[in-house]
């Protein structure tokens, strides 16, 4: 089997007495787009927040690219190409949309500081790239329009979009949504839907997805895990997920 | 009939000159509270050292003969700045770094430790009695008639303001313009959210504390100028003035910081001068109960939006 791009396993999180998070494996190869779904609480999110650096995962291990990262500051996994959206919008609202973008790029700029204040042609250059970059991202979200709009005034479609150009001028190979359909209309979604498949096709992207969405869930993920009450429930493709019958009584309930 | 008017614009231009230099100390106050939501307690005491340190420059600059104005001064901010800048980088280093993400009142204890721990060091090795520092501008120009009653805009004066407005223009530009300062507001919003986004936030945190030295560094130089005459105390109560303006202007705003500096400085100098100087800091800490009171936000200051 060739390398995953990011193999979990065993991963674990404990707040106190309560295990929010219980021996969960997850394996995303290049390319794919791959769900974690499971009832409201089920503990996505925090697997989510172990992956990133956010938590300090109690134990279990997390490889990127063969790499172990579990344990490393959030800055050092994001440089390393991963990076992630919240459930909640967390734009810097006070700055404008490019201007959001551009934060972002500031890990890829030439960070000399000198080179900075003197204004080198490398600089120049690496500015001028940056906001060329940002430019291309704001136009395939189509918000090329608002650039210099404040991201707190846009409409909250927009945001939403706007924070996953924001993640791709990091230049990642795997892209972690948290809900990111949550409050969009059917069309914004479908609209979501085909800038997921932009991402993976044209940019190379893997994203892992929580989502509660079924039909966007079913419709574009390569694999599902199911997790409840923080354990693995099942995992498998679309198809497989919705056929069983663990899932279907964990979400509905017994008859 | 114009006794008055020139009696208020006296009181006026020596408000601004001490509220500019308030000003200069807030800003350090407020960019490390608008990251990381902590009181700095020993920026006063940065602002001291930078006093000192500009002594210790002119005088070896007078044990070597050298006393061409220009080059004085530029020698008192060029060091003064750099000295406090290393100071302010390793007061966060050493007494906050390994202290955040715990209880916030912790680093706050810290922050008075560190304050006091300065201040006795600056005691034991320069003595507590008062430096006189030399008088390097003198004179000035006289608003209204040469004759009979009239203000007077001292040199000294013209240099504060002058200072402050070029320091206030560069921070400004600094952090709308540059990549860091861009980096800096990103954090003042959202540090968790940066950091995520692949910054070394920790660096940024440095850097703000870096900046708010030198800006100290800054007025500590001018003041010392101004007044004549330092010692290892002066950075408490200047430390404290300079906080109430960053609470009065709303702390974690810039431009907040620096009207709130202005307005605490004319405060406390129109009452000097109509009322009773030893009344002055009655009415500039009554101020701060009474914004803390009634308008906890400040001037500028937004009501805080609780993060999760």
């Amino acid at each position: 089997m060739s390398q995953a791009l990011l193999e979990v396993s065993g991963l674990t999180m404990r707040f106190g007495g309560l295990l929010a998070v219980n021996n969960v494996a997850l394996r995303i190869d290049k390319g794919q787009v791959v769900s974690i779904i499971g009832p409201n609480g089920a503990g996505k999110t925090t697997v989510f927040n172990c992956l990133t650096g956010f938590y300090q995962p109690t134990s279990g291990s997390v490889r990127f690219q063969g790499e172990e990262v579990s344990g490393l500051p959030g800055f050092r996994i994001a440089r390393k190409g991963m990076v992630r959206t919240f459930q909640h919008v967390r734009l810097f609202k006070e700055m404008t949309a490019v201007e959001n973008l551009l934060v972002a790029q500031h890990m890829h700029l030439n960070t000399n500081f000198l080179a900075g204040l003197l204004k080198t042609p490398g600089f120049r250059r690496s500015e001028r790239e940056a906001m060329q970059l940002a430019a291309y991202w704001l136009e395939q979200v189509d918000l090329l329009d608002v650039a210099n709009r404040p991201a707190g005034t846009l409409a909250y479609g927009q945001q939403r979009r706007l924070e996953i150009a924001r993640c791709m001028m990091t230049k990642p190979s795997l892209l972690m949504l948290d809900e990111p359909a949550a409050g969009l209309n059917p069309k914004e979604t479908d609209d979501l839907k085909a800038l997921i498949s932009l991402l993976r096709d044209q940019h190379a992207v893997s994203v892992l997805l929580i989502e509660h969405d079924m039909k966007l869930v079913m419709s574009i993920s390569d694999h599902i895990y199911v997790i409840n009450q923080g354990t693995p429930l099942a995992d498998g493709t679309p198809q497989q997920v919705h056929n069983n019958p663990d899932v279907i009584k964990a979400y509905l309930g017994e008859a | 009939m114009t006794e008055p008017l020139y009696y208020f614009i006296q009181q006026l231009l020596n408000g601004l000159t001490v509220g500019s230099t308030y000003a200069l100390i807030a800003i350090g106050y407020t960019m490390v509270y608008g990251i990381i939501g902590m009181i700095n307690f020993a920026h006063g005491e940065v602002y001291m050292i930078g006093s000192y340190i500009a002594f210790i420059v002119l005088a070896a600059l007078a044990l070597l003969g050298l006393d061409s104005l220009a080059l004085m001064l530029i020698g008192a901010f060029a060091i003064s700045m750099i000295v406090t800048s290393a100071y302010g980088f390793s007061i966060e280093r050493v007494a906050y770094r390994p202290l955040r993400g715990g209880n916030r009142l912790i680093p706050l204890i810290s922050a008075i430790g560190m304050s006091i721990f300065l201040q006795n060091v600056v005691r034991l090795a320069q003595g507590s009695r008062d430096i006189a520092m030399p008088s390097l501008i003198t004179g000035g120009w006289s608003i209204g008639p040469e004759e009979g009653f009239h203000a007077t805009l001292s040199y000294m004066q013209l240099v504060i303001f002058i200072v402050t407005f070029i320091t206030m223009t560069a921070l400004t530009l600094f952090i709308s313009r540059s990549r860091m300062g861009r980096a800096c507001r990103a954090c003042a919003e959202d540090i968790k959210m940066t950091n995520l986004l692949g910054i070394n936030t920790n660096n940024v945190i440095a850097l703000t504390f870096v900046i708010g030295a030198a800006l100290a560094a800054v007025a500590g130089v001018l003041l010392s100028l101004y007044y004549g005459v330092i010692n290892p105390y002066i950075g408490f109560m200047a430390g404290l003035k300079a906080f109430t303006a960053a609470v009065l202007g709303g702390i974690g705003s810039i431009p907040g910081a620096v009207l709130g500096g202005l307005l605490l400085g004319v405060t406390e100098a129109i009452t000097a001068g109509y009322f009773s100087t030893e009344y002055k800091d009655v009415v500039a800490f009554s101020l701060l109960i009474l914004i803390l009171l009634f308008r906890p936000t400040g001037i500028l200051g937004r009501p805080e939006v609780e993060k999760v």
